[in-house]
């Protein structure tokens, strides 16, 4: 036990002040917590689907997870199910053998169902087109609310495409209030 | 290089690692399939081509198979009205997914496989179509019908009771479906169902210039896409017969090093949170973060996708960015050594960990266990130490050696070539000689065959390309791309049997087996 608490020790906080991290990130990182909880006032959950993609982009939004970023730190957490999903973040070109799964999954989450579609395939822009397999960008299936290209998109970047959807969000129930 | 009991016409490929092509006969097939299981080789892939009405040929079933002296891709031609050929799966049970999904892309039969049932394809696309027919399916006749109702095996019995989990699973992974037969905890039976991320990657190859088609092979799967960009373009190179500068071979090692440590570090991480130790988590995702950062640094991609291309690598290392990856490296090292020391000495790890998900050796010779998984329980097959292409052939590379099979031996391994990667990558940084970085390649006049073999971070990836010729304007006319995670797959199935539900994502995070690879 005590080498874990020495390890925890010596490793500090990295997601506050890490040595060899860049500056403005953290500084961005921060600045997206305070839009979130003064949008949301309460956490952000995210059920991700991946409909088809190369992995890539999954290895980005896992990194998501680590001390760097603190995402939990943001209010932000991934759920198992789409039931207590706000949001789906889903990748891939759409395979025809995901596109049931997909629908089904968007149909069992509760409003106000955002979507963000990430990486140059979800966008509709990737590398595997569409084809006999696939469908193209995940707008070809689901109403998208933000895209987030890149081939994977950094970290940095799926934060903020899940914090545009946020803010979408909130302006459009603003306009849509008598 | 013979193949025992076969006299063959065979051609020496110029690949780096030694590699033969040969035209074979249904009965030389067979043949061939027994004398490499007696002698102990390997089924490294198995797949499908059509040659269409440009070559007389039409279709023709491939295998590639792994003996001490190398590989050997056999070549069965077949009749275009009744396309069938003796099915492997006697000698080689991997060949039997790899046989259906042959079906399904292009309706060959292995005669008297015993399952018959669809793979790949879900009902995506009319049956009497066949995608990587020369006049095959494309969007307009996709059909959108999806099969609902796949024939599971069923187990009967009091108490008894299915489990049915995906394709959408709770955590951030791809999607396949499990299908767990299980009494109380126990599992008695686990099937999988993969296909789900079948994105139709091998004819959207012939879609691809040669020259760029490194890109799509680099995304077959994310992680391993520096082992696949290699793989393509050593059979590109080996294809057009060039000869790559000694300094891009030195850049390849380095990234595919590189990457091996990248997924090495994430998995650890991982093992650690699915036995309840999200320190490992933490620990382990903050150095893979500094590692991708870094690679973000040198070489322009936290993945190092698109680094590897056609005549050499797209990047190069200066001076200062060789110490700060050796600076890394040193700093890895220690800290993964002292997170060593506390997974080992951590027994509600431990307890986790050993004798959980066993395969034994027996088992996985038998069953084809290849790779990093292989090597947990004692299949020790590395290209790098049985075919050591240079620059490895000057490395001297440790290979990882365990028995036991369980998911702490498969922790072992991992730990063992985080270290030994550690070291090549240092190695290299001091023998990388100077010169090019890059040559040109041109593509051949005539039709050519062309193979990449590489050992990727989870396993041997394997690459089999065929062009055509200038004629035909220098068309990828097939390129199928094989991932160890065909072989390993199944035998994820036996691991976990007689294991209690709540492991089975410990012991699949062991194995961490590629959907993309598999379902291309």
């Amino acid at each position: 036990m005590w080498k874990i608490v020495r390890q925890i020790g010596r490793t500090g906080i990295r997601s506050e002040a890490p040595p060899d991290c860049d500056d403005l990130q953290r500084v961005e990182a921060e600045r997206i917590q305070r839009e979130l909880l003064a949008i949301l006032g309460r956490a952000l959950t995210i059920r991700e689907v991946d409909a088809g993609s190369c992995n890539g982009c999954e290895l980005e939004i896992n990194a998501l997870d680590n001390p760097y970023y603190n995402l939990e730190g943001l209010g932000i957490r991934f759920v198992a199910s789409p039931r207590h999903a706000d949001l789906l973040l889903v990748t891939g070109p759409v395979s025809r053998n995901m596109e049931l799964a997909l629908m089904r999954t968007y149909e069992a989450t509760p409003a106000p169902k955002l979507v963000v579609a990430v990486g140059d395939c979800g966008s509709g822009c990737g590398i595997f087109a569409t084809s006999y397999a696939t469908c193209g960008g995940v707008a070809s299936v689901l109403p998208v609310d933000v895209v987030v290209p890149g081939c994977p998109p950094a970290p940095l970047d799926i934060l903020r495409g899940i914090l545009t959807a946020v803010r979408r969000c909130r302006t459009v129930a603003v306009t849509k209030a008598p | 290089m013979r193949v025992p009991g076969l006299e063959l016409e065979i051609d020496r490929l110029p690949t780096p690692l030694p590699i033969w092509h040969a035209r074979v006969d249904a009965d030389a097939w067979q043949v061939a399939a027994r004398a490499v299981a007696a002698a102990r080789g390997r089924l490294v892939a198995l797949w499908g081509t059509d040659r269409g009405w440009r070559v007389s040929g039409g279709l023709a079933v491939c295998a590639a198979y792994a003996l001490d002296d190398g590989l050997v891709w056999l070549d069965l031609p077949l009749d275009a009205d009744a396309p069938a050929y003796p099915d492997l799966s006697p000698q080689f049970p991997c060949a039997v997914r790899m046989q259906r999904a042959a079906a399904d892309l292009l309706g060959i039969v292995a005669i008297g496989a015993r399952d018959s049932r669809p793979w790949l394809d879900h009902g995506a696309w009319p049956a009497d179509r066949f995608p990587l027919h020369e006049q095959g399916a494309d969007d307009a006749t996709a059909s959108r019908n999806p099969v609902v109702d796949y024939p599971f095996v069923r187990v009967a019995g009091d108490g008894v009771h299915e489990i049915p989990v995906g394709p959408v699973h709770a955590g951030v992974i791809e999607p396949g479906h499990f299908r767990f037969s299980v009494v109380g905890e126990k599992v008695l039976r686990l099937e999988e169902r993969l296909g789900y991320t079948h994105k139709g990657i091998e004819h959207r190859f012939t879609q691809f210039a040669p020259l760029e088609a490194h890109r799509l092979a680099g995304r077959v799967s994310g992680d391993t896409t520096v082992a696949y960009a290699w793989a393509y373009c050593m059979a590109l190179e080996a294809a057009s017969q060039v000869e790559i500068p000694a300094r891009a071979r030195w850049l390849r090692a380095l990234l595919l090093e590189r990457e091996r440590v990248a997924n090495h570090l994430g998995d650890l991480g991982a093992l650690g949170n699915d036995a309840a130790l999200t320190f490992g988590m933490a620990q382990f995702s903050r150095l893979r973060e500094g590692w991708l950062r870094l690679a973000k640094e040198v070489f322009g991609h936290r993945l190092m996708m698109d680094c590897i291309v056609p005549g050499g690598a797209a990047v190069d290392v200066d001076s200062t960015a060789a110490e700060g990856l050796r600076s890394q490296c040193a700093a890895t090292l220690r800290e993964a050594r002292e997170l060593r020391s506390i997974y080992d000495e951590h027994a509600g790890l431990q307890d986790r960990f050993v004798g959980t998900g066993r395969v034994g050796p027996e088992l996985a010779a038998q069953l084809g266990l290849t790779g990093l998984a292989g090597r947990a329980s004692g299949q020790t097959a590395d290209l790098r130490v049985d075919h050591p292409w240079p620059p490895y052939d000057t490395l001297a590379v440790g290979a990882a050696a365990h028995r036991a099979g369980d998911v702490a031996a498969r922790v072992a391994v991992r730990f063992f070539e985080l270290f030994e990667s550690l070291r090549l990558i240092g190695a290299i940084l001091a023998a990388m000689p100077a010169g090019e970085r890059r040559t040109d390649v041109r593509l051949p006049e005539g039709a050519s065959f062309g193979a990449g073999w590489v050992e990727g971070w989870r396993g041997e990836v394997f690459v089999a390309l065929e062009l055509d010729g200038a004629a035909q304007g220098h068309r990828i006319r097939r390129c199928h791309c094989h991932d160890p995670s065909w072989q390993n797959w199944p035998v994820l199935e036996h691991a976990v049997i007689g294991n209690i539900v709540p492991d089975f994502p410990l012991i699949n995070k062991s194995f961490n087996l590629s959907y993309s690879g598999h379902d291309l």
